[in-house]
């Protein structure tokens, strides 16, 4: 039995970096769905450069101790961001184009090294895709 | 015109460029003209990762870049024109024809004053575009093709509020 209180919280794992409000509703979607939304800590681009987007994410990194980032656009600015911490800090992982499925797969994985987990999460997260229908409606026009 | 857009956006290639202007506009390819970008493969690289596969970037400096654009605007296909700085576009725009310059992301950095949501200028920025303007270039301000694009009278009388 541990003694001293309460145990400090736990600190964020990976980053979410995204356009508009996307990343603090990833963060919120995950944290109902399985009470885990503080392994993550939301970015938004709300108001900011090329240069404020990259030490933005720099200081986040350095405060939280994470090494993931996940980021919505591939060829997204919060992406090139984070390619550029890259260049500089090699242990930094990234993710573009992260879905929710992506993150409750790496949020639910065990732990492991950044880089595989977050190879699992993006594979999931492929495999996660659907689509469905198409059919024409009954009565719809046919064309031949 | 092969050209259809003039932009200055400090962030270059990103989702408002390629996504937000690219898909409606049909564009082909884009021209990053920046003279640092230009110098360096790992930048460049950077930037083609941005860029989907049916769309083209090239990277010019500034001289390049004159020396091209009626090249470029012979194209089959829609363009864009990026630079990150008012300064590059006011130098390309006093060598070779520029009609008309999207200020697309210009955003807080020390010196600057707020004008809209998402462009701060220096004093000697706004100098740079009134002289763009007084030599016949429509200077306008639009982040989106959605919103309305702002004449350069109004952003410079703005004060953050848009």
């Amino acid at each position: 039995m541990s003694e001293g209180g309460d145990a400090p919280p736990p600190r964020p794992r990976a980053v979410v970096a995204a356009h508009g409000d996307l990343a603090a509703g990833f963060v919120s979607a995950v944290a109902q769905i399985t009470g885990r939304g503080d392994a993550l800590v939301p970015l938004t681009n709300h108001g900011m450069g090329g240069e404020q987007l990259e030490q933005t994410l720099r200081e986040t990194l350095a405060a939280s101790g994470a090494r993931l980032v996940f980021t919505d656009l591939p060829g997204g600015s919060w992406t090139i961001a984070a390619r550029r911490v890259q260049r500089t800090d090699a242990s930094v992982v990234l993710v573009a184009g992260v879905s929710l499925p992506v993150l409750l797969a790496w949020v639910t994985a065990a732990d492991g090294d950044a880089a595989s987990m977050a190879a699992d999460a993006a594979e999931k997260g492929r495999r996660a895709l659907l689509v469905a229908g198409g059919a024409a409606a009954p009565g719809a026009a046919g064309g031949d | 015109m092969a050209i259809e857009l003039f932009r200055i956006d400090d962030r270059l290639v990103h989702g408002q460029v390629v996504v937000g202007w690219g898909q409606p506009l049909d564009i082909g390819f884009i021209v990053l003209v920046d003279d640092d970008v230009a110098a360096s493969e790992w930048e460049q690289d950077l930037y083609r990762m941005g860029v989907p596969p049916d769309m083209t970037v090239t990277f010019e400096s500034v001289a390049s870049a004159a020396q091209q654009l009626a090249r470029y605007q012979a194209d089959r296909r829609r363009g864009i024109v990026l630079t990150a700085d008012i300064g590059t576009m006011a130098r390309l725009a006093a060598a070779g024809p520029v009609p008309a310059v999207n200020i697309g992301g210009v955003h807080h950095k020390s010196g600057r004053t707020q004008r809209l949501r998402y462009v701060f200028l220096t004093p000697e920025e706004e100098a740079a575009l009134r002289a763009m303007a007084a030599r016949g270039v429509t200077v306008t301000a639009q982040d989106v093709p959605a919103t309305r694009p702002m004449p350069l009278d109004e952003v410079l009388d703005a004060r953050g509020e848009h």
